[in-house]
């Protein structure tokens, strides 16, 4: 008897790991003869050029200073760091092999050429909805990029989350495998804005919160802001807290520029998305985009913000109290007034309203933390406008004053809770990471 | 190694880059008028101009600003005669004058974005420019001078000493 469940038991794990093995295998698509760049036609190259920049590949397939979609770009998950591969046509190290309905799968289904699944930090969840005409323009653009020989890197994630094959129960779980099919009583400007953002444009992967297995939260989760690569991607949604709403002009406005006078401006992943990712696409794509999360969020029968809400909302956003020392206010008077101060009613697009600001407005105090801290760059947010960092000037008990100070001064919301070791948390974080 | 262009010429600063720009200015392309106060970005003496906006030097790492343009109160006009600059003579504005190089390159940020400043805007923008000789009034005095030259008109309230 023993022994016959014993053999059974035995039999039971066989079959679990046959199965396993049947529901992950895929198949290998066979290498090619690396196809010569004069190959595609130049149409189709400047139309994936466009696409590159709408999915910001760049922006993951790219470290810093290195060359152009070379990989190595470094993605700290909560299962471990992983790196993004080589997407150049190199033969040996990149995707010079890869034949177009390679490429199709991998962007189409998340799987290498070779049949292995790839991780979902790779987002081909979104990428599932792309066309197949917009792949194939893709496939010319990265097809006629300058071969870069550059080993992937493995990744640093422990065993047995690290087994490619254990990616088939994800996506059994997770992986909604659908193209994308307009939406019935929609503009063509709001079908073409969710095609881009929902497929390309990958928007939710880091705006929606994710569960604990790392996959995007769905229904009224999607969409309502998450912590990611040590920022905070606000709520796309009605939960967004900005004081004014989001309008089409100002969504187009900010993803056009990198800021707006009554949103204030982009700073880390957001701004490198705009700056080396969607520059490319023309301003309808822009403009079709922003009515798409326009109407998300509930404002799309308001095209621009009302004269009456911004000034009501600026007699909050400015400061009236006088400086005082040990409230933060003493720290305002000498860092930030000198160029964050506006007279109203109308706030200059050079000089950012912190108290129109989602960095100041939202629940999470991540992203304002980091900006004391760091600063923005020359070519973040409203190019040639820059920020210093104020990390050796405040200790995180002046941060923490500073921040506690501006919201209840220069908002209506709660006060934050526990900030001074929020900003202990944001600044060994953020001292650790690489700077892109 | 930073390039960028300083008051309007390109110069290389052959030094780390997370050099404080005010170091390299001072230190590496022998600029002096640019000054040393706190070091941590709260008097306003290190004041120069990127991109054509007041910035502190002392906080801003030489690296950030490859690539840019910098000006400094040597770059501020070429002959020195920037309104501001005659407003400060005509103001007898400074006492000991090691503030003032900073004063002059943030009130010049100040009128770019508030052509006719009243006491509230001075007293925001140039808040965190501090003179330990007092010299408030003067300073506040010689920004109307400027503004009113600037704008061509008369100056405004420049007795007033709010």
């Amino acid at each position: 008897m023993v022994k016959r469940i014993f053999l059974g038991v035995i039999g039971l794990m066989v079959l679990a790991v046959v199965g396993l093995f049947a529901l992950a295998w895929r198949h290998a698509i066979d290498p090619i003869a690396p196809p010569s760049p004069t190959a595609f036609a130049s149409d189709m190259v400047a139309r994936g050029n466009v696409l590159a920049g709408a999915g910001y590949c760049a922006t993951c397939h790219t470290t810093k200073g290195g060359r152009p979609y070379a990989g190595g770009y470094p993605m700290a998950t909560p299962f471990g760091t992983i790196y993004s591969t080589n997407i150049t046509p190199d033969p040996d190290t990149g995707i010079g092999r890869w034949s177009e309905a390679a490429f199709r799968r991998a962007m189409h289904k998340g799987v290498s050429r070779d049949g292995s699944h790839l991780f979902p930090a790779f987002p081909y969840q979104h990428f599932n909805q792309v066309s197949d005409d917009d792949i194939k323009a893709l496939y010319a653009f990265m097809m006629t990029r300058p071969a870069v020989n550059a080993p992937a890197r493995q990744p640093d994630i422990p065993f047995p989350l690290n087994v490619r094959a254990l990616q088939a129960g994800w996506k059994l779980l997770f992986f909604r495998d659908h193209a994308y099919g307009p939406v019935t009583g929609k503009s063509p400007a709001w079908d073409r804005g969710a095609y881009l953002a929902e497929g390309i444009s990958h928007c939710s992967a880091c705006h929606s919160p994710r569960n604990k297995l790392g996959a995007e939260k769905l229904g009224n989760d999607r969409y309502t802001g998450a912590e990611i690569d040590g920022w905070y991607a606000p709520p796309l949604t009605s939960r967004n807290a900005a004081p004014i709403p989001w309008t089409v002009d100002e969504i187009y406005g900010y993803l056009r520029h990198g800021g707006t006078s009554l949103h204030g401006v982009a700073v880390g992943s957001m701004s490198r998305v705009i700056h080396e990712g969607l520059a490319k696409l023309p301003d309808a794509d822009l403009h079709a985009i922003a009515v798409y999360f326009a109407d998300r969020a509930g404002h799309a029968n308001q095209p621009t913000p009302s004269p009456a809400a911004v000034a009501k909302m600026m007699t909050i956003a400015m400061p009236h109290t006088q400086p005082k020392p040990g409230d933060g206010a003493h720290l305002y008077a000498a860092a930030c007034a000198s160029c964050h101060y506006n007279s109203g009613p109308m706030p200059a697009l050079n000089r950012p309203e912190l108290g129109l600001n989602s960095a100041l407005a939202g629940t999470d105090p991540t992203t304002l933390i980091r900006i004391i801290l760091h600063g923005v760059g020359a070519d973040e947010g409203l190019p040639g406008v820059m920020m210093p960092g104020f990390s050796r000037t405040f200790s995180d008990d002046e941060v923490a004053e500073l921040a506690t100070w501006l919201r209840r001064n220069q908002t209506d919301k709660p006060v934050w809770t526990d900030l001074k070791s929020k900003v202990a948390t944001v600044r060994q974080q953020s001292m650790s990471q690489p700077s892109r | 190694m930073s390039q960028f262009l300083l008051n309007g010429q390109a110069v290389t600063a052959d030094v780390d880059d997370d050099m404080p720009l005010l170091w390299a200015l001072r230190d590496t392309l022998h600029l002096k008028g640019t000054k040393f106060g706190c070091g941590i970005g709260m008097c306003g003496a290190c004041t120069v101009h990127v991109n054509g906006r007041a910035i502190r030097s002392c906080i801003t790492p030489v690296g950030s600003v490859a690539g840019q343009s910098v000006t400094t109160i040597e770059g501020l006009d070429p002959k020195g005669q920037h309104p501001l600059q005659k407003a400060w003579i005509a103001a007898q504005a400074p006492q000991c004058g090691y503030c003032q190089p900073g004063q002059i390159m943030q009130a010049a940020s100040l009128l770019q974005d508030f052509p006719n400043p009243t006491n509230a805007d001075i007293n925001a923008v140039m808040g965190g420019s501090l003179c330990r000789c007092m010299a408030y009034v003067r300073i506040r005095k010689a920004i109307k001078l400027a503004a009113a030259e600037m704008q061509g008109t008369a100056p405004s309230g420049a007795a007033d000493h709010e």
